[in-house]
């Protein structure tokens, strides 16, 4: 009866044993591996999400067949899909499963002595032999001292050899480079967890306040309160942007090459302020993130007025660049007006041109000849109170206003140029051309886990490449005249070492060294056993 | 503030370097040439035995002595063709170096802000790391897949990515610029001589067991030759790893997010994997050493992608588009 009850037991927890050892061998790592480079790719081939939601509902919508396939598998979230996941968590598991029998047998092989010589050093490939003119007790003490000198951890197991081995430190940087690859993905963990990004548009001379409401967008990590975000305050005053102007070379001209925002900040409201720039490559570190200049445009400022000349409308609005030449598209909502409400819908072109083919487009990124291209729309801007896009105009409760001849109407506006709209909808004037920062402020409490387990992968990487795990034995037997020794050194390494061989006439060449020379009138130096060429015949 | 004539002058050297690297080639060529007549010896003593069989084996073994035997049968036009070589191209990578040198001086700038640049400045690296590694052990038989490569390179850098000296765009002015796109021209110069040594080795070892005699036989024998390639690997991933260290560091500060999956850093990421493959499985038992070397190439396949495909045709923000 008990013999029936456990050995299926058994069963299951030899298969168990069984799948771990397969899990946690090298060979599997390597599959895996390679498997995650394979699974890494479709996510350069196909647009992502979570870099670029437009563009991949675009390429779900033009693919209708394959899109919303690729869709569910995955293929446009490849670095959240569960199959992705599942190979770096094997891999994972792999490792810490490796690592840690691997840690235990290191720790013991430094511990331990190493091994006793072996019986004909003759045999392994780099030896060297010679004859000593001293006792072979005392060649031993002397390649006792080169091979401590050399860093060697000596032990002698009989009285006529000696083994010596270094470069434990190949196994421990090994060690410690799997370990920091997990560290790693702590630190990556940690980030995600805990941190948040948010992005706000800022036109020149507004503030924005570090709260949830004043984001455009904000993505927080699963464990972050999005109410108690650092209350610091920043106000954009001038931001400089400067453009290829002098070079006109294919792929030159018009771009960008700098952009600075000069802003002035407060670290909580009321608090003094302090004045300071951000940059491309240069973030400003407030408390608890950090801001990055991430973007910027053109956010035209212009004044709508209503029939009798009041003010229903006035300040920058931000177009959104869609070409490398900033021609910018944006929507002017004018709700306050009495009656039907007013949209402009259109571009807004830093350096305008009126393109036969392409109609109005901007050829230059500067402000340099700036006017706005827009079409009027009437009727309901927010219908149904739905969420909408601050550049496009919602126009389905809207009908668009024509000219006396039927035609859409067509507004062109240049600085400081007013319209007046027909049909007694009053008039829109283009004041003039202010910029906006895009800014994107970002809090991710990993990143110095992750940078610092970086970096120790990377020495323990180089440790475990660069050192060699090296044994060196010798043995010493009475040469036939009394007081001389014959030495065989030999050496032993891990894996390929080429430069082992010369470990070996090293030490044999310092234990020569330290033995008494010759008196010089000796006219009969002792006869080699060594083959023509090397160090020691030249010696006697 | 671009420099017209230091850019012009910039130019004139590369031109310069390519002629003298395709003289370079002919001359590795004739010197690959000049060992064909091995076909009609018996037996190449490839094996160096010396007299005092005991003190040398491991010498023999180790393969630093390069092509075959010793220079005594080579034939003398072969020797005078490979010295020409040798020094020809030392002269074209010196002047790859001056091509760099006055390409920055003309743009005030670290000369590695476009295609361009970067395929100038890794062959650059390529040929002076083959030169100078070459004083220390015989790499004649290894200069024409340097030499031929870093030509079709250049070429390729004149014809196809060729960019006007002038700034670059602001995310590209930051100190990490020198240090992580160096580094990474740098690793992927030996990564590119690495993968030379590689080729040869797969087909060197695949003539070998097919019986057949061929001017590979005047190659280091393959285990060497193999063991040169996983030296340069060994030295080439590191470097690889710090680039990839120093590019998350980079972004953070650029892009506010030390990574983002944009395509270039999915490729450099697969890269760096592929060859962490290799190196795995280099020291699992029982993976072939030909298995690893597939594993290699694989790697420096992605590496070429990477470059000539990524940097052209997808669509992220190392394209520096619509800022
Ligand atoms: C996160 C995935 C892993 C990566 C990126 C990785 C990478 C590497 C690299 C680059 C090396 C070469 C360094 C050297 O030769 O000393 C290496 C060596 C090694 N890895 Fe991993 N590894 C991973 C996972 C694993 C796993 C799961 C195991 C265990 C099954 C493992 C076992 C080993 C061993 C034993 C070596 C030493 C090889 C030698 O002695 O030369 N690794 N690994």
């Amino acid at each position: 009866m008990v013999e029936q009850v456990t050995q299926p037991q058994l069963r299951a927890a030899g298969w168990l044993r069984w799948m771990w050892r397969q899990l946690t061998s090298m060979r599997t790592a390597l599959f895996l591996l390679l498997l995650l480079a394979v699974a890494a790719l479709p996510g350069s081939i196909w647009p992502q999400r979570s870099i670029d939601a437009a563009r991949t509902a675009d390429y779900i919508a033009s693919h209708p067949t394959a899109g919303p396939w690729l869709d569910r598998l995955g293929f446009f979230e490849v670095y959240a899909s569960p199959w992705f996941a599942a190979i770096y968590l094997l891999l994972f598991i792999s490792l810490v499963g490796c690592v840690l029998p691997r840690s235990r047998m290191h720790w013991r092989a430094m511990r331990a002595t190493p091994p006793r010589a072996p019986a004909r050093l003759e045999r392994l490939s780099a030896h060297r032999v010679a004859e000593v003119a001293v006792e072979p007790g005392a060649v031993l003490e002397a390649a006792r001292e080169v091979l401590a000198r050399k860093r060697f951890r000596t032990h002698a197991h009989d009285l006529d050899s000696l083994s010596a081995e270094k470069g434990f430190l190949k196994e421990t940087g090994n060690l410690v480079f799997h370990v920091a690859l997990i560290f790693v993905i702590v630190g990556v963990a940690i980030g995600h967890l805990f941190g948040w990004k948010g992005d706000v548009i800022v036109p020149v001379g507004q503030t924005f306040a570090n709260t949830l409401l004043r984001y455009d967008t904000f993505a927080p990590g699963p464990w972050v309160d999005p109410q108690t975000l650092a209350p610091f305050t920043l106000r954009v005053d001038r931001l400089d942007a400067t453009f290829e102007e002098n070079v006109t070379g294919r792929g030159q001209f018009g771009q960008p090459r700098d952009f600075t925002a000069h802003v002035t900040t407060t670290a909580t409201p009321g608090a003094a302020s302090q004045r300071s720039t951000i940059k491309v490559n240069h973030p400003l570190e407030m408390q608890g993130a950090g801001v990055f200049l991430l973007g910027n445009g053109y956010a035209p400022v212009v004044t709508v007025r209503d029939a009798r000349g009041n003010e229903v409308y006035s300040g920058p609005t931000p177009f959104l660049a869609r070409d490398n030449n900033y021609t910018s598209v944006g929507a002017i909502k004018v709700p306050g007006a009495a009656g039907k409400q007013l949209g402009f819908s259109g571009l807004f072109l830093p350096t305008a041109l009126v393109d036969r083919e392409q109609g109005p487009i901007s050829v230059f990124p500067d402000a340099k000849k700036p006017a706005l291209a827009l079409t009027l729309f009437e009727g309901q801007l927010f219908p149904g109170g739905r969420p909408q896009s601050v550049y496009v105009l919602d126009t389905a409760e809207m009908t668009q206003v024509k000219n006396d001849k039927g035609e859409p109407l067509r507004l062109w506006l240049e600085p400081g140029k007013t319209i007046t709209l027909p049909g007694d909808r009053g008039s829109i004037t283009f004041d003039g051309v202010d910029r906006f920062a895009g800014l994107s402020i970002r809090h991710d409490p990993g990143k110095l886990v992750t940078l610092a387990a970086a970096l120790l992968a990377l020495a323990g990487l180089v440790a475990s490449l660069v050192v060699r795990r090296r044994r060196v034995f010798l043995r010493v037997s009475p040469a036939g005249p009394a007081g001389r020794t014959v030495v065989t050194v030999a050496g032993m390494a891990k894996g390929d070492d080429e430069g082992l061989d010369r470990v070996v006439q090293d030490v044999l060449t310092a234990v020569q060294d330290r033995m008494p020379r010759p008196p010089e009138t000796d006219p009969d130096p002792a006869p080699s056993r060594l083959g023509a060429g090397s160090r020691w015949s030249d010696r006697g | 503030m671009t420099n017209e004539t230091l850019a012009e002058y910039a130019n004139l050297s590369l031109y310069s370097a390519m002629a003298v690297f395709t003289l370079a080639m002919l001359c590795h060529a004739a010197y690959l040439a000049g060992l064909l007549p091995a076909r009609d010896r018996t037996a190449p003593d490839r094996e160096l035995v010396a007299a005092g069989a005991s003190t040398s084996t491991t010498r023999a073994a180790s393969g630093e002595r390069g092509a075959g035997a010793t220079d005594d049968d080579v034939p003398l036009r072969a020797r005078k063709a490979a010295g020409v070589a040798s020094t020809t191209t030392w002269l074209g990578g010196l002047l790859l170096l001056a091509c760099v040198v006055l390409r920055g001086l003309s743009v005030h700038r670290w000369p590695l802000g476009n295609m361009f640049e970067f395929a100038v400045m890794g062959s650059m690296f390529t040929v002076l790391a083959y030169s100078l590694w070459s004083t220390r052990r015989d790499l004649r038989w290894l200069g024409l897949f340097v030499t031929a490569p870093v030509l079709l390179v250049l070429g390729m850098a004149l014809r196809v990515w060729y960019t006007e000296a002038a700034q670059v765009m602001p995310s590209l002015q930051s100190y990490w610029l020198v240090i992580h796109v160096t580094v990474a021209v740098l690793a992927t110069a030996v990564f590119t001589i690495g993968a030379a040594a590689t080729g040869i080795y797969l087909v060197k070892d695949a003539v070998q067991r097919a019986g057949r005699t061929s001017v590979l036989d005047r190659f280091p024998e393959t285990g060497a030759i193999e063991r040169t390639a996983y030296g340069l690997h060994i030295v080439a991933f590191p470097l690889w790893t710090f680039t990839l260290i120093a590019g998350a560091i980079w972004a953070r500060q650029a892009w506010a997010s030390y990574w983002n999956w944009d395509p270039k850093e999915v490729w450099t990421f697969v890269i760096w994997v592929v060859y962490a493959a290799y190196l795995h499985s280099r020291a699992t038992s029982g993976i072939s050493r030909q298995t690893a070397s597939y594993i290699a190439l694989a790697g420096y396949a992605c590496v070429i992608v990477n470059f000539a495909v990524v940097n052209v045709f997808f669509v992220g923000q190392h394209s520096y588009s619509g800022l």
